[in-house]
């Protein structure tokens, strides 16, 4: 049994260590959850210092790449939930096949999120670099806010393609029909996508009038 | 109660009955090790090692404030030394102080498991703290960092001097290893209880240090993301603090205290679930009013997210927030009352055994109190106005950090030392220490509410001479309360080769821990422990207490 395999120190039952498992990984997200939850407070006093040019700045991000973003993230949380399905039901092809395309939609995620960052640095909306330019003081605080928070969430992606690249390339993880590992690896990556959840909302959605 | 309780183990299973200290004399057996038992001496020589470090910035700081004018340092290098002393304490060694060393080790004894649930992100978790730790000596190294531990804004964005960006990554890294043993704990508490023991046989130190986790993994990334802000703006001018901008220093203070006040609950819950332990041990008595104390630790957990703003009565913040928040300052004071009541309680007709430990524990009831009731002057706002930022709030949380949790930490160790080394330790000296440390103790801090009361300012190093009697008295207490501290290191470490062995349960203590060798063998228990009643149960107990028990 693959089950009796993978028991490890100190466990003595295989069901004891995928609740253990699943509880380490859900108090986890707890902890990522207030990462951005100070990240969330901030632009929320950002706004209510600065409510007019707040919502001006936002208009600038490109609505339509924030939006196209949205869905290709929420379409790969959905191959990943499928991929945990399938591993219990017993189709390691398809599991792996659903986390391929979860990781080919988290790729085109940052792509897109690559080609709007360049897009921003020729309108000279990059704080820092020399061609720089705002038209309000709290345009680039706006955008200082949007860096490190877009940044910090794409660092996460990155984190989420390389473990379900792992559920992807292990063929343990794909027969397990407990789906420990593919289990786990998809709940982060839900967590990544609520995140962002909150994030297009806070950042694309006030600019629109 | 769905989890731990009568889970069937596979009783058949063999056991050698090697103590951990003698598996393995390797190198690689101690530094590649998953033992529970071994990451905890592992992160008690790192401790120990910051202890020292932090220790010497103190000394300069009382050196040179034996005078009033600055005269042994700097004004930037004093600056550099109480930065450097705060950053280092706090994070380097009150936060690991207790859980890491003492909970780690008998954490898993106590609910009858035979490890963390994850014993190689246990020793993941030392490896980052060693990584943060070597940052942090690469900084003193380096120069230092004059921000203070607080990193205020704009003065660590823009001003200060010095290596903040490295400090600030030391601390943020320190921070992960912080979570992943939260996340160990919760887990281990959860998944690893032995058959029998329910929730609501847990001994309290078990308790407390599950509120502490609960801390450790909802607080510390807001510290998190709040340091990353802060390099962020330093590193690359991408603040969101940056006043030029309109932004809002005063959002930093909020961000920080959020995480910051529920660290001083990460320093002080662990020393409360310790107290509990030697309490009842000395006392040979059931806790008074177990559920009271097991959830006044939640309560503290909680509560204690909801009363930063106590910090920033004077930093302009609205006088509606002000008074709420003084309010649940106020309140927060409650669950911890509670608890020395029932300790008091406890006490109260035992059949009480004076060794070091539970000198070590009044000492920190009597601390504690001391510490816990200025801090509700402090939360009065009225009061609060006239002594923010003086010697009065340095001496509130000396009293708390180092006269509560150092002195618990120091009662821990004794208490549990011929368990974790098999070794007794010369209780003579042991009690002569605990004295000594007291003593030396309130001859340092006392004299700091006198002065702050009058109105010395806090990090200063130039004052006017006529606070320079209680200084000097401050000075005095320090280096008494540094014989103190570096007693046990002696005694101690000389128990190592020359105590007589120690039986399995030299206190007559109840708890699963005491009923394994002392050492314990590498798997803790020989056979599976079995618990069929409650905790604290001495059956020697007065006919009289056991009425009301
Ligand atoms: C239980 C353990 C406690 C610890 C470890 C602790 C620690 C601290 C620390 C470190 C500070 C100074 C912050 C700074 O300015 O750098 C402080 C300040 C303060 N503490 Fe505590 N404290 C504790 C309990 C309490 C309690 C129970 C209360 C009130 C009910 C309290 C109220 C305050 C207040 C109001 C301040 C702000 C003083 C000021 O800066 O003006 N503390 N405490
Ligand atoms: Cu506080």
């Amino acid at each position: 049994m693959p089950e009796q395999r993978a028991l490890h120190e100190p466990f003595h039952q295989p069901a004891r260590q995928r609740e253990a498992d699943r509880l380490g990984m859900i108090v986890f997200l707890a902890s990522e959850a207030m990462l951005f939850g100070g990240l969330f407070a901030a632009a929320m006093a950002l706004r209510l210092l600065h409510p007019v040019e707040y919502v001006a700045a936002s208009g600038h991000l490109k609505l339509w790449l924030g939006t196209a973003n949205t869905a290709i993230l929420l379409t790969s949380s959905l191959m990943a939930a499928v991929a945990v399905e399938a591993a219990r039901s017993g189709s390691p092809r398809l599991a792996g096949w659903s986390l391929g395309s979860a990781i080919i939609l988290a790729l085109l995620f940052l792509g897109i999120k690559g080609y709007e960052y360049l897009g921003e640095y020729r309108e000279g909306l990059v704080p820092g670099l020399a061609n720089a330019h705002f038209g309000t003081r709290t345009q680039q605080l706006f955008m200082n806010f949007y860096f490190v928070s877009t940044g910090l969430h794409g660092v996460h992606v990155m984190v989420g393609i390389g473990l379900l690249g792992v559920s992807a390339l292990s063929r343990a993880a794909r027969e397990d029909r407990a789906a420990v590992l593919i289990g786990n690896a998809a709940l982060y990556w839900h967590l990544v996508d609520i995140i962002w959840l909150f994030l297009y909302p806070t950042l694309y959605l006030p600019g629109v009038s | 109660m769905s989890d731990a309780a009568l889970d069937i183990d596979r009783p058949d299973e063999e056991v050698e009955d090697i103590s951990y200290l003698r598996a393995g004399h390797s190198l690689g057996s101690w530094f590649l090790t998953t033992d529970h038992k071994r990451i905890a001496i592992l992160y008690l020589v790192s401790i120990t090692f910051f202890f020292l470090i932090g220790g010497v910035a103190a000394a300069l700081i009382r050196l040179d404030l034996l005078t009033p004018a600055g005269d042994l340092m700097t004004n930037e290098g004093y600056n550099r030394a109480f930065s450097l002393h705060g950053i280092i304490m706090v994070w380097f060694f009150l936060i690991p102080s207790i859980p890491n060393t003492i909970g780690n080790f008998i954490i898993p004894l106590m609910i009858g498991a035979r490890d963390l649930a994850f014993p190689r992100l246990n020793l993941l978790s030392w490896y980052i703290y060693i990584v943060a730790g070597f940052i942090t000596l690469a900084v003193v190294l380096g120069g230092g960092v004059d921000t203070g531990w607080t990193f205020y804004t704009p003065l660590s964005t823009m001003y200060a001097n010095g290596m903040v960006v490295a400090t600030v990554v030391a601390v943020f890294i320190s921070g992960f290893s912080t979570i992943l043993t939260g996340i160990n704990f919760i887990v281990t508490i959860h998944k690893l209880r032995a058959p029998g023991m329910t929730w609501s046989r847990l001994p309290l130190f078990i308790w407390s240090h599950y509120a502490v986790s609960i801390i450790f993994v909802l607080a510390t990334p807001v510290l998190a993301i709040t340091l990353i802000l802060v390099a962020a703006e330093r590193l690359f001018g991408i603040g969101v603090f940056d006043p030029a901008l309109g932004g809002d220093p005063l959002l930093f203070q909020h961000l920080f205290w959020f995480y910051s006040h529920p660290a001083v609950y990460i320093m002080v819950l662990p020393a409360m679930g310790v107290i509990s332990e030697l309490i009842t041990s000395a006392a040979h008595k059931r806790i008074f009013g177990y559920w009271f104390v097991a959830i006044a630790s939640i309560a503290i957990a909680v509560i204690g997210f909801l009363v930063w703003g106590h910090h920033m009565f004077v930093s302009g913040q609205s006088i509606y927030a002000s008074a709420f928040f003084s309010f649940l300052s106020i309140a927060v004071a409650v669950p911890s009352a509670i608890k020395v009541y029932n300790w008091t309680a406890t006490l109260y007709k035992g059949d009480i055994m004076i060794d070091a430990p539970l000198l070590f524990a009044m000492g920190f009831i009597g601390l504690f109190v001391a510490g816990g009731l200025t801090g509700l002057m402090l939360a009065m706002l009225a009061i609060d106005v006239h002594v923010h930022d003086t010697y009065f709030v340095v001496a509130h949380f000396h009293y708390i950090m180092v006269g509560g949790t150092v002195t618990a930490f120091f009662g821990a160790l004794h208490y549990w030392w011929p368990k974790i080394t098999g070794r007794l330790y010369n209780e003579t000296l042991a009690r002569i220490a605990a004295v000594v440390i007291l003593v030396g103790f309130n001859l340092t801090f006392f004299p700091q509410f006198m002065l702050g009361y009058e109105g010395m300012p806090r990090r200063y190093h130039v004052y006017p001479p006529e606070f320079q009697l209680l200084q000097v008295f401050s000075s005095a207490g320090a280096a008494l309360l540094a014989v103190g501290y570096a007693m046990p290191t002696f005694y101690l470490l000389w128990s190592l080769r020359r105590g007589p062995r120690a039986p399995a349960n030299p206190w007559g203590a109840t708890g699963l821990e005491w009923t394994t060798s002392s050492p314990p063998p590498k798997h803790n228990f020989t056979q599976q422990p079995v618990v069929v009643r409650g905790p604290y149960y001495y059956p020697l107990e007065h006919p009289a207490s056991r009425a009301n028990a």
